[in-house]
């Protein structure tokens, strides 16, 4: 007896032991995620935090008719058509007399962004009064001055490794010392479409870009995904060979990898059916695609779920199969249903490789008014910026991976939300 | 009810097949397609022609020069691109095909240079390379000692290949095989290097020549057997390929000083804090050697186009009017912030004409 209880015991002991080294593993594995996610989360904050501020400088406009080549009877078009670049070089030279050689001279323009022409434009012809006088206006600042006041650019290093050379850190301090240098909440990221000036570049063409994908997919792969999904799982005769080949067709279309969508949508949809390129609706049907295997298959475990019981006791008191269906197991199966959809929909909104075959990687500068206009989708502008050359635009890259994540979360709690409000139990 | 709900889905199927054929005919913004290389040029030209006129902005996909010539070629109709870019000249046989599709009359426009920079992290030595050496290290087989024979690339250290090279591993980081970049690499640097050897050199002369008398196939093999040797890089680990972006190559550089990247001039300008080019046989890589042509990894960039187009998709004229304007491509134009290397000022003159007066191309 004793000598069992003995035996008992040390079994016992190396039971605990293999639990608690088992627990030890499981936290030790969620421990190194939680670092993998912490690193790649504070490395993309920090990085793109600052996309967030954007230096203004304030430059006083000598607005002469004269060097905008105006006579006394201007036309609007006249006043579109003027030369403001010349206005804006002439200023600065007279705020930093002195100023020699090409080079020079060619760093000096570069202190403010190139919109500043177009700014200065529109602020004319807005108010045509301004002309022949002197204004202080403020400028989006050239990237390099960008990243140097957020402290991109290193002073102590020698000059031929920085891109603000000694002369320009001059003026630099000029310009700060008269407080004409201003980091203000950078609003034209999120007001402004793709350009390949980084002090010019905004999100909201990928932004609206993507809501109209998504609402395409939306309104193709819901009612498609969930009529199959209906049909599938309360119509379809059982143990019939078609409906099975169909359905290990759907699960494995769902492995299938993204960009033979992409083939397949340029294909048909873009070769046969003659849809444009690089436009939301192209990029919305394709998605689709890709979404669909997971919808259905999400709202087939979602009707599988609801009991029997539901059915047969709607079907007893004398509704007809469909009456059940809509009346009784499609309601109770709605939140699982709207969960699927949301997280295929998430899928979607971060889908970059079908989207290079329809020609949706691209830049386009115009903010797509609708869906037959040209436009790219989040995480192909995040993309691309990362593959350009000028430095000031990896901050702006991590910045758009800030709020494609953002977007991710919303949709993600979304579901979660609607699970827990109109989850049943049973 | 029913009839009425068939017939909403009569009109709405129907004016969804109308809306798709409406859409085929109404395009109001250029399409542009092609190299990823002048993508970086083509773009700023396209934003600045879009705030200056008002317009809508031109669309620009990057397809690489080989996939936007195949768009561009498909066909007339107003589906297909009406420009499209390249890091290299059109061949003959996309030429060929484009006029079997009925694209009879191409504009063709040369925008200036690009330098193919062999860099290294500043924290490393400063190398000094000829095509020979480079060829050397990165080729699958070079020359063995007995002329017109190839051995398997024995060099793993630079050393090795020359005494006053440093005493490092060969490791290269470069662009894939489907790049542009990587084409002209292995055209202008590898293929330079290949041709110090004379009798290699001999099977090139040797292709031309069964070419002239006729013999076609004898030609082909030819060119065939000396690109073989002179463009094949070796898969043994000491070329790296890094994708398509150029800038993961220069964190890359940055993280391993020892280590040499292939990429293009911009990117080199971009960095030059972090990133140091190679002296390629003898010349340091500036602005000024590769504009005149004594850098020698450099190649022409060009956009072609589809001159059925010009009227009937708004804004063609304006934009070669503005990526052909002295403000633009000039020596002292916006492109050139951007790294590109201008034409001299009579090629920059002859080529603004016939652009501008939208001279067809003849091959």
């Amino acid at each position: 007896m004793t000598g069992n209880t003995e035996k008992i015991k040390l079994k016992l002991a190396k039971r605990y032991a293999k639990e608690k080294r088992f627990r030890l593993y499981g936290i030790s594995a969620i421990a190194v995620s939680i670092a993998f996610l912490l690193s790649l989360l504070i490395n993309i904050s920090v990085t793109g935090f600052p996309a967030f501020q954007q230096t203004y400088v304030n430059i006083d406009v000598d607005i002469d008719s004269k060097l905008l080549n105006l006579n006394s009877q201007y036309s609007e078009q006249d006043l579109f058509r003027a030369n403001y670049s010349k206005v804006i070089k002439q200023s600065l030279k007279t705020m930093f007399p002195g100023v020699k050689g090409r080079k020079q001279k060619r760093a000096l323009r570069q202190l403010v962004s190139k919109s500043a022409i177009y700014q200065l434009r529109d602020f004319v012809i807005n108010n045509p009064s301004v002309l022949d006088t002197k204004q202080s206006l403020w400028f989006l600042a050239r990237d390099d001055v960008d990243v140097f006041m957020k402290g991109g650019i290193d002073r102590s290093l020698p000059e031929s490794d920085r891109r603000l050379k000694d002369f320009q850190l001059v003026w630099v301090d000029k310009l700060l010392a008269q407080d004409r240098l201003e980091k203000r909440f950078n609003i034209g990221f999120f007001t402004e479409g793709d350009s390949r000036e980084p002090e010019q570049a905004g999100i909201k063409g990928a932004i609206v870009g993507s809501l109209l994908t998504m609402l395409v997919t939306m309104f193709m792969s819901f009612p498609i995904g969930v009529a199959a999904a209906i049909y599938l799982e309360e119509f379809a005769p059982k143990d019939n060979k078609w409906v099975d080949l169909i359905e290990i067709n759907i699960n494995n279309l769902a492995a299938v990898p993204s960009i033979v969508f992409g083939l397949l949508g340029l294909a048909v949809f873009i070769g046969l059916f003659g849809v444009p390129r690089s436009v939301p609706l192209i990029g919305g049907l394709v998605l689709t695609l890709m979404t669909l295997p997971t919808i259905i298959i999400t709202s087939r475990a979602a009707l599988k779920a609801v009991p029997p019981s539901i059915r047969e006791a709607a079907l007893g008191l004398g509704a007809s199969r469909v009456q059940t269906t809509f009346h009784h197991v499609v309601p109770a199966a709605m939140p699982g249903i709207l969960t699927g959809t949301i997280i295929g929909m998430a899928q979607a909104l971060g889908e970059t490789a079908p989207l290079l075959m329809i020609g949706m990687v691209a830049f386009i500068a115009n903010v797509p008014q609708g869906i037959t206009d040209p436009s790219t989708v989040l995480p192909v502008q995040i993309y691309l910026w990362s593959d350009s050359p000028e430095r000031a635009f990896t901050e702006r890259t991590s910045a758009a991976i800030m709020v494609l994540l953002g977007f991710l979360i919303v949709m993600n709690f979304l579901a979660v939300i609607m699970r827990k409000k109109f989850e049943k139990k049973w | 009810m029913k009839n009425i709900y068939k017939s909403t889905m009569v009109v709405a199927v129907s004016s969804a097949i109308l809306s798709f054929s409406h859409l085929a005919t109404a395009r109001d913004h250029i399409d542009v397609v092609g190299s990823s290389t002048v993508y970086p040029f083509s773009t700023v030209v396209a934003e600045t022609y879009g705030k200056k006129t008002g317009g809508k902005t031109p669309k620009i996909e990057s397809t690489g020069s080989g996939g936007g010539m195949k768009l561009f070629c498909a066909g007339n109709g107003i589906n297909t691109p009406d420009i499209t870019n390249a890091s290299r000249r059109i061949k003959l046989s996309e030429y060929n095909k484009c006029q079997k599709n009925g694209v009879k009359d191409i504009v063709e426009v040369m925008i200036g240079f690009d330098g193919i920079a062999i860099a290294n992290s500043k924290k490393g030595p400063t190398f000094n390379l000829s095509r020979r050496e480079l060829f050397l290290a990165l080729a699958k087989q070079v020359p063995g000692e007995k002329t017109g024979t190839l051995i398997d690339n024995p060099y793993t250290k630079w050393s090795d290949i020359s005494w006053n090279l440093p005493n490092t591993k060969i490791e290269v980081l470069g662009p894939p095989p489907t790049s542009g970049t990587r084409d002209a690499f292995a055209e202008l640097a590898l293929q330079g290097g290949c041709f110090t050897y004379d009798w290699i050199k001999q099977i090139k002369k040797d292709s031309k020549i069964a070419k002239k008398s006729g013999n076609k196939t004898l030609a082909s093999q030819l060119k065939k057997k000396y690109k073989t040797i002179c463009h094949s890089v070796r898969e043994d680990g000491a070329y790296v390929e890094v994708g398509e972006n150029d800038n993961l190559i220069v964190e890359k550089l940055r993280a391993n000083p020892k280590a040499l990247g292939v990429f293009g001039f911009s990117f080199l300008d971009q960095n030059s804090d972090v990133v140091k080019g190679a002296v390629i046989d003898g010349v340091n890589i500036d602005f000024e050697a590769i504009s005149d042509g004594s850098y020698p990894i450099s190649r022409p960039l060009y956009f072609y186009v589809k001159k059925s187009h010009v009227g009937k998709i708004p804004g063609i004229k304006e934009f070669i009017a503005e990526f052909t304007n002295e403000d633009t491509w000039g020596e002292d134009g916006y492109l050139t912030d951007k790294g590109l290397i201008p034409l001299s000022d009579d090629e920059r003159q002859k080529m603004s004409d016939s652009a501008n007066s939208l001279t067809p191309l003849k091959m």
